[in-house]
């Protein structure tokens, strides 16, 4: 028998509902998984054990009862630390944050809560979710579970900012994992993990509760081991919430329910500006083999254009630090989180230190070197003067963008793409050069700005071993057409490469 | 029509030119963005919600009664409503800021150009039909407050205000003396009272200026202003302009220049003084509020706003003077309150009803009882017309008394201190004491007997040409009958009588 640790959503939810093992039993598995491998991987930074038992034994309750069980009943998950979670720490991977326990619980996570899931802990990711290595965590970075096939141990990044939930997938000590993706932060760890994550159109999730990093782009969604169960889960995540101004209230279809492979009739859309030149050349290989599955699948590929890609990425960074620079003042030391109070007599005052060092010492001991960036950009483009060449300018393109994606699906259903530039790279060898590491996102922050659905499916190895993912980006609201392409793939990819444990 | 108010400068005449930034607390349950209450005076943080403590992860949601409320209001000032506005953030650090930026319109207001028309008032030179024009109409959230004198080093804040949806209207620099500035605070707050947007409560904070203020020579070019904030009275507001344009006018003479700065007012001294200039002023980084959705209005809204607006001031005040027949003063008085306006109608319509005559031949005796007899009982105890110890309906029943021809006027002032006294009705006391008056002729006629009998001195003068005793025949026959005589019989039957 497989280890109950191998099993997915369907799967364990399957074997739970017929009898083939408790939910405990699972529970107790990735909660063993998770202490054994966590000082490696540091993929977690609080576990909670008997959340996930706890949530176990009310599902085999409910089973005992006879009760009909929810569609994430006995799957023990991470959740990412962004979610504020009632009860337990949620820090957003910073120190201005630590300690921090909210009195209430993101809508999110209710929801998975509510659909029988169990929280194995708070998974670690980029501070605030910015970054794309998990290297800017105040808590450390996440090792990946993968290493290159030649024979060096080097540690690589999980990607990022969800780099605590791909490794703990990938790692098989989480059955699934929730992520948020604001510039590609579900996308490109699950590229670089081999695992399977959407984000879904911007408002099918609610971001309330969700610790905000650049509001007009987070969204939250799945990253598990298929594309099956991320439809389970997006399923059990999204819905309309008042609670949220920007969230879409439209009816959340059966996505797994309607899962179908058989692409005829399909146009798939391949934009000719995301083949970059000197493109790395597994990343090219992947990308024509895809192109290739989807045809085998039935699909028609068609050539489209996306004229305004190469201005998507710089336009990300004005917009998203614009947002955040906002979002992240309210971390002042006046209410919750750290607090760092001067010595009286080193303040700017003559009388000791004041309301201004308060803020001064509070925010500089508190947040890490990417936040701050971030914040300096973002405070830089609002302000008086620089707001017209930055932001409006940006928003413009933004709508540019957008208007590309409309124009591609008057001819397309869905979109074609690599997830990434290249495949997992070596923690510290990018984290010295911040455009670099923006570089990263360049395929996946278009369908951001749109507000797009999008996943990563895994397609191969590179030629160093590591997972390479297929990225597929659909028209708004028609997540449907991005599984069902996804599923696609994944039949004919394979794909069942999974890391050595080494841990 | 141009004010004449100057000031009088060393070196000549100076003309003060005055804006406002009225900032009113939308009245509503609960706050803009959250579902916490409002009320005021509850203790410190106990109104707090944990969007209004800007919790992370928390996410605003526009309360659409306090949208109704402003777009009421604007309607009410015949303004532009738009179809399309936003909420931007304006970004500052401050304690009694908990998400570090407030939550305003900067670029695209919900309601746009409008204006009101100020009471005409002679004596303080404020010129009839003068029109204030003004310019928006946004919503925002108001911040918590902070609290300096609950410990020696340490400042408390207290969040039960953070959110707190506000309208800030924003008027044209059309104002030309403190008296036009305080009439145009005085009719802003009365519209908005009629309305009931705002409680235009001052002292509780529920309504304050922002007052800028600049000072130039007749007919030239605006002067560069000073804003003076959160001043929170019609005279405070009138006394920062005074002190502000004098302040101005001195500078200037004294060869300086006023700079473009915000200022604080002292209510204990009536001045000024500068807190920040335009160098120190912060950038508020406005932009797009990211988790809300642009307002969209349909036009049934908008109906549905308009629908339910009642009459307001100068409609009402016009159809008394021209349908009730009221004096402009006697309308003028009536229609400033919204208050006093109900109470008055409510009066009206049951006396009416209750005297079976229409409501035009009443309002001139209803309007005179109200504003000089009872409001002058209640003057003299201090009473507001809210606390009233006499309803609208106890105030019919003796208006009707009259109307009828039970009692006479005299007679009505006593009935009034006796019920204001044992909070009996007009009719009881009435009936009690005997006080109907009589129509009786052979009452009359004998009264009017005796008391010529009585004075036939007098008669014979009266019969000699001296007619201006009349009037003492009829005070005479009047007290004979304890006040009780219908004076209209006493006045024919003694005509008759002496001629």
């Amino acid at each position: 028998m497989t280890e109950l640790t191998d099993l997915g959503i369907k799967a364990i939810r399957d074997g739970v509902v017929g009898g083939s093992f408790t939910a405990v039993e699972v529970a107790e598995a990735f909660n063993a998984a998770v202490a054994a491998a966590n000082p490696a991987l540091n993929a977690f930074i609080v576990t909670t054990p008997d959340h996930a038992l706890d949530a176990a034994r009310r599902v085999d309750a409910q089973r005992s009862a006879g009760e009909t069980l929810g569609a994430m009943a006995g799957v023990p998950i991470g959740m990412k630390d962004l979610f504020a979670t009632k009860g337990v720490q949620t820090t957003a991977a910073s120190h201005i944050l630590e300690g921090f326990v909210p009195p209430y619980e993101s809508t999110v996570s209710q929801k998975l809560w509510d659909a029988g899931a169990g929280m194995l802990g708070k998974l670690n990711l980029d501070q605030f979710a910015m970054g794309s290595s998990n290297e800017t965590s105040y808590f450390g970075n996440v090792i990946s579970p993968w290493r290159r096939a030649d024979g060096g141990n080097a540690p690589l990044a999980p990607g990022g900012s969800s780099g605590g939930s791909s490794a703990a997938v990938a790692a098989r000590i989480a059955a699934a994992a929730t992520g948020t993706d604001t510039g590609g932060s579900i996308r490109q760890p699950a590229a670089f993990t081999g695992i399977t994550g959407i984000k879904p159109t911007y408002g099918r999730c609610s971001r309330w509760g969700v610790v905000a990093f650049a509001s007009s782009l987070d969204q939250a969604g799945p990253m598990a081991r298929d594309v099956t169960d991320c439809a389970i889960m997006l399923g059990a995540m999204a819905g309309f919430d008042p609670k949220d101004a920007t969230s879409l209230d439209l009816p959340v279809p059966d996505w797994a329910g309607a899962l179908n492979a058989d692409l005829r009739g399909v146009k798939v859309g391949i934009p000719r500006e995301y083949r970059m030149d000197g493109m790395d050349a597994d990343v090219a290989a992947s990308w024509d083999q895809g192109i290739a599955w989807l045809k085998d699948a039935g699909a028609e590929v068609i050539d489209i254009s996306l004229p305004h890609t190469h201005h998507a990425l710089p336009a990300y960074y004005i917009i998203a630090p614009a947002e955040a620079s906002s979002n992240l003042a309210r971390y002042d030391g006046v209410r919750y989180g750290l607090r760092e109070l001067p010595e009286p007599g080193s303040g700017s005052g003559t009388s000791g230190a004041g309301l201004q060092d308060m803020y001064a010492a509070t925010r500089a001991a508190g947040f890490g070197d990417e936040v701050k960036r971030r914040i300096l950009i973002g405070t830089y483009v609002l302000s008086a003067g620089f707001y017209d060449a930055y932001y409006t300018q940006a928003q413009k393109v933004r709508a540019l963008i957008a208007r590309d994606f409309e124009r591609a699906f008057e001819r397309c259903d869905v979109i074609l793409a690599p997830t990434c530039p290249t495949a997992a790279f070596g923690l510290g060898e990018k984290s010295a050069d911040p455009l670099a590491m923006y570089l990263n996102d360049v395929f996946a922050v278009p369908a951001s700005l749109a507000g797009l659905p999008a996943m990563s499916v895994p397609a191969g190895l590179n030629r160093e071993g590591l997972p390479l993912g297929l990225q597929l980006i659909g028209r708004a609201f028609d997540e449907q057409s991005v599984l069902n392409a996804g599923l696609a793939i994944e039949q004919r990819a394979g794909f069942n490469a999974k890391p050595e444990t080494w841990w | 029509m141009v004010s004449s108010y100057r000031i009088q400068g060393a070196t000549g005449e100076w003309e003060v030119v005055i804006g406002l930034e009225v900032h009113a607390q939308i009245t509503t349950q609960a706050k803009l963005f959250s579902g916490a209450a409002t009320a005021f005076g509850a203790e410190p943080n106990t109104q707090v919600s944990l969007v209004d403590a800007a919790m992370p992860g928390m996410l605003p949601v526009p309360n659409a009664e306090c949208i109704r409320q402003a777009v009421r209001t604007g309607l009410a000032i015949d303004a532009a409503i738009n179809r399309w506005s936003r909420f931007d953030r304006k970004n500052y650090f401050y304690a009694d800021l908990p998400q570090g930026y407030q939550i305003s319109q900067l670029y695209h207001p919900l309601v746009g150009e409008g204006s009101l028309t100020i009471d005409a008032d002679e004596k303080a030179g404020i010129p009839a039909d003068k029109v204030i024009g003004i310019e928006r109409i946004h919503v925002e959230q108001d911040a918590g407050k902070l609290m300096h004198d609950q410990h020696p080093t340490m400042s408390y804040v207290d969040l039960n205000r953070s959110g707190v949806a506000l309208m800030e209207i924003v008027s044209r620099p059309d104002m030309r003396s403190p008296a036009e500035a305080g009439a145009y605070v005085r009719k802003l707050r009365a519209i908005l009272r009629y309305v009931g947007s705002c409680d235009g409560n001052m002292e509780e904070g529920s309504m304050r200026a922002d007052v800028n203020v600049s000072v130039r020579r007749p007919g030239e070019e605006f002067g560069t202003r000073t804003e003076t904030k959160n001043v929170n009275s019609v005279r405070f507001v009138m006394q920062a302009i005074e002190h502000e344009a004098r302040r101005q006018v001195d500078l200037i003479e004294d060869g300086g220049t006023v700079v473009q700065e915000t200022r604080l007012f002292d209510p204990g001294t009536g001045t000024t003084r500068a807190m920040r200039s335009k160098e120190d002023a912060h950038d508020y980084r406005y932009f797009p509020d990211p988790d809300l959705l642009p307002l969209e209005l349909d036009e049934a809204f908008i109906a549905e706003c308009r629908a339910s607006l009642p009459e307001l001031p100068d409609a009402k005040r016009r159809r008394y003077e021209g349908e009730l027949g009221l004096s402009a003063y006697n309308a003028g008085v009536l229609t400033a309150e919204v208050e006093t306006a109900g109470w008055f109608e409510e009066l009206l319509a049951a006396s009416a009803a209750k005297a079976g005559k229409p409501e035009a031949e009443l309002a001139k005796p209803a309007a005179n009882w109200l504003l000089s007899e009872l409001f002058g009982a209640l003057n003299k105890t201090g009473t507001a017309l809210a606390d009233s110890p006499v309803t609208p309906a106890a105030g019919a029943e003796l208006l009707a008394l009259v109307a009828k021809g039970t009692i006479s006027g005299s007679i009505a002032k006593q009935v009034l201190e006796k019920m204001l006294a044992s909070g009996d009705g007009a009719e009881a006391i009435v009936e009690r004491e005997g006080l109907m008056q009589t129509s009786d002729t052979s009452a009359i006629e004998a009264a009017v007997d005796q008391v010529l009998a009585a004075n036939a001195d007098k008669v014979a003068e009266f019969k000699a040409g001296k007619e201006a005793l009349f009037g003492f025949f009829v005070g005479q026959t009047m007290k004979a009958m304890q006040g009780k005589g219908n004076p209209q019989l006493v006045n024919q039957v003694l005509r008759q009588k002496l001629g």
